[in-house]
């Protein structure tokens, strides 16, 4: 009936939730015995445990130590969390991104939670001289039974610590879980709400300097001269000089975007020095000429191309509509779908758009950076240090075990802070000024930079034979500088005839992840575009979704599917439950739903629009997710909330546009991010249970948050939505403060 | 340059800086008070919100020349232990994501709370506009906010 099988469970409200916060470090003694990579435990038995992740909000301080408490069998209120040391070797590969941190660790945490147990018994065995099989343990002690012996994992932590870490040992049953699966707040709540500081920005040592960048003031544009007269005589302006931050040739990594190579820094002791001081500079800017660039990423050496162009956003608008019309590259072709097209008793076309988009992080680019010539030491926000660290270790000439990278937690990441610039700007300054820096980016810095979420379209066709049943489907999509398609997921493997293609046009506008890459778009435009074509069929939504994804389970088109149809229809069964979709208490709301899968996990929202003051506003979320075990439930529930709000913001009011190469908007009072007024009064989560290892949550929510707004919109105001952000064609809640 | 004397949490604090300073980038980088943070630069996300006399005010905006001898709290000032209600409440209801704006989002609803300690969720959605938070923590924000009020 639901997927897999199994129960489907509700969270809500905030559920039992423990900390870890109340133990008073003054007091313990500094002598700790590591055992595993993970876990270090006091002879007073003060149990301490790495994340080894970086942290930006979605909150793996937490869950990530919980999953090692689980296997080895402590007293979760008694944990002492620490964020890890960047080490890839000790600690995994320690990057946050496509979701991927409790999926990636989940197996690795249980390991040296298990690994660690079992050496503390076998310690406790040895010096009891008993068999390790009698050796019982429970929340830090240990136990024998026959004997009546016990002890806490502390006495006997520095012998388990010098014994080799054991391999293959058995894991617990998800079952038997008590850790995981209860409600934990996060590890360093008090630390937040009392301001401590624990974010890149916050850094300060002895002899810091505060080092800013003048970029140029528009994509297409370079530094051509300046003249740094008045800016070095203002007060605490130690410098003004320029960087190359590659030499000409430099081999990119895949994660070393950048979009200026020649860089205008100024330095001196205080921010807000810097900030004035650069007010005074003359600079004169001139216009790139093409280039070519090689990036090796993961996927192999690419060359890309880097047009001189100053685009503005309704010339890239009538592009894309040109581009559109040509050939473009085959992603998928199932049946034959020209043929079923060509006899088609009704086709639905439709297309749409979106923005580039600013990640706008709360805590915008900074990092501190000491390079002498012997080391270099890094503190600050990055979601995956170790893609970096080889990149300055060439640009800096130094083998990587001299240069150290300390993770703070960050303000903030959504895929931005997966490229490493900013490390590589702060060393090339810092080995120029011989201090200490931090580098800082202005919000206006921040947000005119780049790494945007692309510019997209989309058109999608659907063939109808005479009985209005669905006979091919058609998906072209292009992008600046990338095109969105997935060609393998849904509806591909529901449909006979299918088609998929992509196209891209060349940009100098930079572009990076986005909270859930392509997805982000693809779902908007789909599930828009699937909510049309049902009412086209004369079909209930969520019922014309049911029964593609029953076809694609029973008798799939192709082979290369990437979603679990059985998954995909069990949250929307969820969803359609959660809301009493047709219940007569829905009736007095605009419902849209929408689903997507991405990241391996499954989401569905109903979105329910009112109209406030006349104008639709969105007032409550029904949300279903499949995710397979969730860790810490009350915080899965704050991140699909978030989501949530995140994905109404952006489809109502998210858009970075560009004039002559320059960005529009370059703060808050032009860019409109959603406000608490804007947020709706109520999210409603559930979770699938599930015993399925699991999966990721940060970016599948967001996706199908897009369509289940525009779908809800078009019932609210009888006008279908196309064109992203929403907001401009609508006015759409209350008019910003 | 000028001598400027100011009082922040209590105590009297004395700073030689531009005069137009910001009161934000005293506090962070002359005070060493970073739990106030520096987010837009303009007044329009509340990331830097402090107590001027009991008031949110942005401190990105407010020059510090202005300030001198007046009395300003800021997140740090707000309570002796991290036990204000309000802060209180934000564990309670483990608000945060990445909890980067959160220490101006609790100093909007303290300044809230204060001159209305029991407002209706319009008016919380009114006070806290000015604050933005990325990760879309309101619903926690306001629930938060209401638990303060119904346990008075």
């Amino acid at each position: 009936m639901l997927a897999g099988g199994g129960l489907m469970i509700s969270f809500s409200g905030l559920g039992k939730l423990v900390s870890s916060e109340n133990i008073d470090l003054k007091n313990v003694a500094d002598e700790w015995n590591e055992i595993t990579g993970y876990i270090k435990i006091t002879p007073d038995n003060i149990i301490k445990i790495l994340n080894p992740n970086p942290e930006f909000g979605q909150n793996v301080m937490t869950s990530l130590p919980m999953i090692v408490a689980e296997e080895l069998d402590v007293d979760w209120k008694k944990v002492i969390v620490e964020m890890g040391p960047h080490d890839n070797v000790k600690l995994g590969p320690q990057f946050t991104g496509g979701s991927n941190s409790v999926r990636m660790y989940w197996k690795p945490l249980r390991e040296a939670g298990a690994a660690a147990r079992q050496m503390l018994r076998d310690a406790a065995a040895q010096t009891w001289s008993v068999p390790v099989d009698e050796v019982t343990t429970k929340a830090g002690l240990l136990y024998h039974e026959k004997s009546g012996k016990s002890g806490t994992y502390g006495e006997f932590a520095s012998k388990a610590a010098a014994n080799p870490i054991p391999k293959g040992i058995k894991l617990k049953d998800v079952k038997s879980f008590n850790v995981v699966g209860s409600s934990s707040r996060n590890v360093e709540g008090s630390k937040i709400v009392t301001g401590k500081p624990l974010f890149g920005i916050d850094s300060k040592v002895d002899g810091m300097l505060i080092a800013m960048i003048e970029h140029p003031p528009a994509f297409g544009k370079k530094l051509k001269s300046f003249d740094a007269s008045e800016t070095l005589k203002m007060p605490g302006i130690k410098d003004v000089f320029t960087i190359k931050l590659y030499e000409d040739g430099f081999e990119q990594g895949g994660f070393d975007t950048r979009t200026f190579n020649d860089l205008l820094v100024v330095v001196g002791n205080t921010t807000w020095e810097v900030m004035s001081a650069r007010k005074k500079l003359k600079v004169t800017w001139e216009q790139i000429t093409e280039s070519k660039e090689t990036v090796a990423g993961f996927r192999g050496k690419t060359e890309v191309v880097i047009p001189a162009e100053l685009e503005t956003t309704s010339a890239q608008l009538a592009k894309m509509v040109e581009f559109a019309k040509k050939p473009a590259q085959q992603l998928r072709r199932d049946g034959d779908p020209e043929t079923a097209f060509a006899k088609a008793a009704q086709v639905l076309e439709r297309t749409y758009t979106a923005p580039f988009l600013a990640h706008n992080c709360m805590e915008p680019m900074n990092f501190f950076a000491h390079v002498t010539d012997e080391k270099a030491l890094f503190i600050g926000p990055h979601q995956a240090p170790g893609w970096i660290e080889p990149t300055l270790s060439k640009v800096l000439n130094m083998p990587a075990d001299k240069i150290e990278i300390q993770m703070t937690r960050m303000g903030g990441g959504f895929g931005l802070r997966a490229y490493g610039h900013y490390m590589t700007e702060a060393a090339l300054i810092s080995r120029k000024m011989k201090a200490p820096i931090k580098l800082v980016y202005s919000r206006e810095d921040d947000m005119t930079y780049g790494i945007y979420r692309p510019m997209y379209t989309a058109t999608y066709r659907a063939a109808l034979d005479a009985n209005k049943n669905l006979i091919a489907f058609h998906v072209k999509g292009g992008g600046i500088p990338e095109h969105p398609i997935h060609a393998n997921r849904f509806p591909a493997g529901a449909v006979d005839n299918y088609l998929a293609e992509g196209w891209a046009i060349p940009s100098n506008i930079t572009i990076g992840a986005f909270r859930a890459p392509r997805s982000n778009f693809n779902a908007a435009a789909e599930q828009s575009f699937l909510d049309e074509l049902a009412e086209t069929m004369g079909k209930d939504p969520i019922d014309l979704r049911l029964e593609l994804l029953k076809r694609a389970k029973e008798n799939p088109v192709g082979k290369n599917n990437e979603y679990d149809a059985d998954r995909y229809a069990g949250v929307l069964k969820f969803v359609r439950e959660k809301s009493g979709w047709n219940n007569s208490e829905s009736k007095k709301y605009s419902r849209g739903v929408a689903a997507y899968f991405c990241h391996n996990s499954y989401a569905a929202h109903v979105v329910d629009v009112v109209k406030k003051d006349g104008q639709p506003y969105v007032e409550q979320v029904f949300s279903a997710i499949d995710c397979g075990v969730v860790i810490n439930p009350d915080a899965a529930v704050n991140m699909v909330q978030g989501a949530v709000v995140d994905g109404i913001g952006n489809a109502l009011y998210g858009g970075l546009t560009h004039k002559d190469g320059a960005p529009e908007q370059n703060n808050f009072n032009r860019y409109r991010m959603i406000r608490h007024k804007e947020a709706p009064k109520k999210i409603d989560v559930s979770f699938v249970k599930s015993d399925t290892d699991p999966t990721g949550l940060g970016e599948p929510p967001f996706p199908p948050v897009f369509a289940a707004v525009a779908n809800a919109l078009y019932k609210a105001t009888g006008k279908r939505y196309y064109d992203q952000p929403f907001g401009k064609h609508v006015e759409i809640n209350s008019p910003r403060m | 340059m000028a001598t400027i004397n100011l009082n922040i949490n209590g105590k009297s604090q004395v700073v030689d800086v531009d005069p137009k300073t910001p009161l934000l980038w005293v506090l962070r980088e002359h005070l060493n008070l970073v739990g106030t943070k520096y987010g837009c630069g303009i007044a329009q996300c509340g990331a830097c919100t402090v107590h001027l006399e009991g008031n949110a005010v942005r401190s990105c905006s407010v020059p510090v020349s202005t300030v001198s001898n007046k009395k300003i709290t800021t997140i740090e000032g707000l309570s002796e232990n991290g036990d204000h209600p309000v802060q209180k409440a934000w564990l309670e209801h483990d608000v945060s994501q990445c909890g980067y704006c959160q220490t101006g989002q609790i100093m909007s609803a303290v300044a809230l709370l204060k001159s209305n300690p029991a407002p209706t969720d319009a008016q919380i959605e009114t006070a806290m506009s000015g604050n933005i938070c990325r990760c879309g923590t309101y619903l926690r924000i306001k629930d938060a906010i209401r638990s303060v009020n119904t346990q008075r």
